[in-house]
């Protein structure tokens, strides 16, 4: 009974999901970005292209942690070849260390701008934009109807647009897909050598559109996303201690 | 196409231009003197003071003995070349070829432009009508050559229209000084007697140059359409021009827009036609009030896409002032380039930086916030991180070497690196706390040190020693020593990694 109840109430919610939109996935795509269980949480189990990701960051580490989770999402969309556009406000990326995360660096267009209203203007004529494969922006706020002219613009275009929003006090609700928030992490020592890890996250969706928001650690190695469960965080602890 | 030709001849440039300048002196006899060899010579005379006989090349002293309450002014050095060129550049809206000729008059190469002011007649009444009330004594005349255009401005009794082909009787009864000819050559006419010119013009070529040289026959020739005159137009024009006078001054955003629209579509037909694409493109606007405003664009890559090159100058729009009216655009493409035919639904998969789109949706940020903050890295061979990157000089350059991996390098990196508070515990050790922005940060882990040397034959100073950090809360951070570690050595920090 409880099995059958269960079974309506997934095929329902398959319904409204095509209602609203979301076509069902093809038979073999799962893990379209490589980010392994993650993509789960979003509804039919596919990580969302064609819309606007929102990821908040509170400071610089955050911001970078950030810049780093996008770079390896975009490394996934521009395997064929494609560009894309990062708008930035404060004009301190080092392109060298896009290579790190797959992106080509002289694949991707820099435009350095100085206030918000210039690089939504942007980011919006960039989305319409058919042939980029990615469209990344830092802003320092962003609200609702700014949003929905960006959703509405990829809406068209199906690219895929990425915004790291700075000022995380003010967080009313966005139109964009989901929100995420990623914090850096302690690495874990590779095979017990000294120095420096896999560089790893925290990541945080803290809002998912008809999804299920969860946490997550995310590891950067190989040049893949590699999700750490806590049982072997736990088990390598153990083995540290 | 027969050429034609225009003259214009001011009688009183300096003058008028004074005049207009302070109208105290319109009804006073004037003029301006030099010195010249121990005399002051006067070089213009205005209409009052001509009135009473003074004339150019007499000398000062004599002309106050003729009038009394005439004013001496300085020559000034080179106005008439600056008036000159200032009415050349208004004339363009008549023309496109306009030259200076010095002293006192322009010429105008104006074929094919007459029939926009209904014939040669209209199109002359216009312009001198036009320099009359804006204070200016001008005389024109329109004829096949430049000398007769010229001959008849300024010697002519009867009409300033020399009909085609008829240049030479237009010069028969004129006086030789017509023909631009030198003072002394003009001197030895006077003497032989030959007053017009028909006097002279059924000598032998032979007899002619023997007696007053090559320079005198190519005058000659030149008045009556034997030889070609060269002209040194006063702007070189853009063999990518389209012109739209209008028939009322406009003054509306949406007059320009339809104006731009129009002259886009009819050069960029043309463009296409030839296979070329516009890079660089400049619309003019003459106003009614003489002046001239002016919007540019430029594109990343060769365009003849009328949509696309309206919405760059859409942008542009608001930064023109029509003030009382604009009588002429004028639309020019002084960069163009060979552009392949588009196959875009071929490569409509995945067309990367190659992709039109994307070149006009920078064309279009461009336009809107400035071509300077767009920029396109590319791998440069240095090890020293402030120059590992160039800056790509368009959207098709490679890289011409790979782009490194072997080093950690931060993602964010700050532009000038900032001191920071550190405790190192030996040598050549990583630290073990720094403090940045007042906040502490216990050093957990840590690699390096990476010397970077200094390029010494860019710059000079003290190389550095690298070590990638991660503090206590998994916040990963770029710091160098700056020098060796000696008594105080100094820390920085440099960048954030991922």
């Amino acid at each position: 009974m409880a099995d059958a109840k269960r079974e309506l109430i997934n095929r329902l919610q398959k319904n409204i999901l095509q209602w609203e939109g979301y076509k069902p996935p093809p038979a073999h795509t799962h893990e379209l970005v490589g980010l392994g269980t993650i993509e789960a949480a979003f509804p039919n189990g596919v990580f969302p292209l064609g819309t606007v990701h929102e990821l908040v960051c509170a400071n610089t580490e955050q911001a970078t942690a950030c810049g780093g989770l996008v770079t390896g999402l975009l490394s996934v969309l521009m395997q064929n070849g494609g560009a894309c556009l990062w708008i930035s406000l404060s004009g301190n990326l080092f392109p060298p260390a896009l290579k790190t995360f797959g992106v080509e660096p002289d694949r991707v267009i820099f435009v350095n701008l100085i206030n918000d209203k210039d690089v939504l203007w942007v980011m919006e004529e960039a989305l319409k934009c058919a042939g980029l494969a990615g469209v990344v922006g830092e802003v320092r706020e962003l609200d609702f109807k700014q949003s929905r002219r960006l959703q509405l613009a990829v809406e068209q275009s199906q690219v895929t647009g990425f915004i790291l929003r700075n000022q995380s006090n003010k967080m009313g609700s966005t139109a964009c897909a989901a929100r995420w928030r990623i914090s850096p992490l302690p690495s874990e020592p590779v095979e017990g050598l000294p120095g420096l890890g896999f560089p790893r996250w925290q990541v945080e969706l803290l809002r998912v559109r008809n999804g299920q928001p969860g946490n997550w650690i995310v590891e950067w190695s190989g040049g893949k996303f590699r999700p750490v469960e806590l049982e072997q965080l736990t088990e390598h602890k153990l083995m540290a201690g | 196409m027969q050429k034609r030709f225009m003259a214009i001849w001011f009688r009183h440039l300096t003058t008028d231009w004074l005049a207009l300048r302070q109208p105290e002196l319109k009804d006073v006899p004037f003029v301006f003197a030099k010195p010249e060899r121990n005399h002051i010579i006067i070089t213009a005379a205005n209409p009052v003071a001509e009135m009473q006989g003074i004339y150019r090349g007499m000398a000062a002293a004599d002309a106050k003995a003729i009038t009394t309450n005439l004013q001496v002014l300085d020559h000034i050095e080179g106005k008439e070349a600056k008036l000159l060129r200032q009415l050349g550049l208004w004339g363009i809206r008549y023309t496109p070829i306009v030259a200076v000729d010095l002293p006192d008059g322009l010429i105008l190469d104006i074929s094919g432009c007459a029939h926009l002011w209904g014939g040669e007649r209209g199109y002359l009444k216009e312009i001198v009508n036009k320099l009359r009330t804006s204070g200016y004594n001008a005389r024109a005349a329109i004829a096949d050559t430049i000398g007769a255009a010229w001959a008849v401005a300024r010697f002519g009794k009867a009409t300033p229209i020399i009909e085609n082909g008829l240049q030479v009787q237009a010069l028969l009864n004129l006086p030789p000084a017509s023909l631009r000819l030198e003072t002394l050559v003009l001197e030895k006419l006077q003497k032989l007697g030959f007053t017009p010119i028909k006097s002279f013009m059924q000598i032998p070529r032979a007899v002619l140059r023997r007696r007053f040289g090559e320079g005198f026959l190519l005058r000659l020739a030149q008045a009556m359409g034997l030889e070609d005159e060269p002209l040194k137009p006063l702007i070189p024009p853009v063999p990518y021009t389209e012109r739209l006078p209008c028939l009322e001054p406009v003054r509306t955003a949406k007059a320009i827009e339809i104006a731009i629209q129009k002259l886009l579509e009819t050069l960029c037909a043309r463009l296409q036609a030839e296979g070329k694409g516009i890079r660089k493109a400049m619309l003019k606007c003459y106003r009614v009030d003489g002046k001239m405003v002016q919007a540019a664009i430029t594109t990343n890559r060769g365009s003849h896409n009328v949509p696309h090159l309206f919405k760059l100058f859409e942008l542009q729009i608001s930064k023109i002032e029509p003030a009382l009216g604009i009588e002429l655009f004028l639309l020019e493409a002084p960069k163009v380039e060979d552009i392949d035919v588009l196959q875009e639904k071929l490569w409509a998969g995945n067309p990367g930086l190659q992709d039109t789109a994307l070149a006009e949706l920078l064309d279009r940020i461009a336009g809107k916030i400035g071509p300077g903050r767009i920029r396109r890295y590319l791998p440069a061979e240095h090890y020293w991180p402030e120059r590992s990157v160039n800056q790509a000089a368009s959207l098709t350059e490679t890289p011409t070497t790979k782009w490194r991996t072997d080093r950690l390098r931060p993602m964010r990196i700050l532009a000038r690196p900032e001191p920071v508070e550190v405790m190192a515990l030996l040598p050549d050790y990583p630290p073990k706390v720094f403090t940045y922005k007042g906040r502490r940060h216990v050093i957990e882990k840590a690699d390096g040190p990476e010397r970077i040397e200094r390029e010494w034959w860019h710059d000079k100073g003290e190389h550095r020693d690298y070590y990638a950090v991660e503090d206590s809360d998994g916040q990963r951070y770029w710091l160098f020593r700056s020098g060796h570690y000696d008594a105080t050595p100094q820390w920085y920090l440099h960048g954030f990694f991922a």
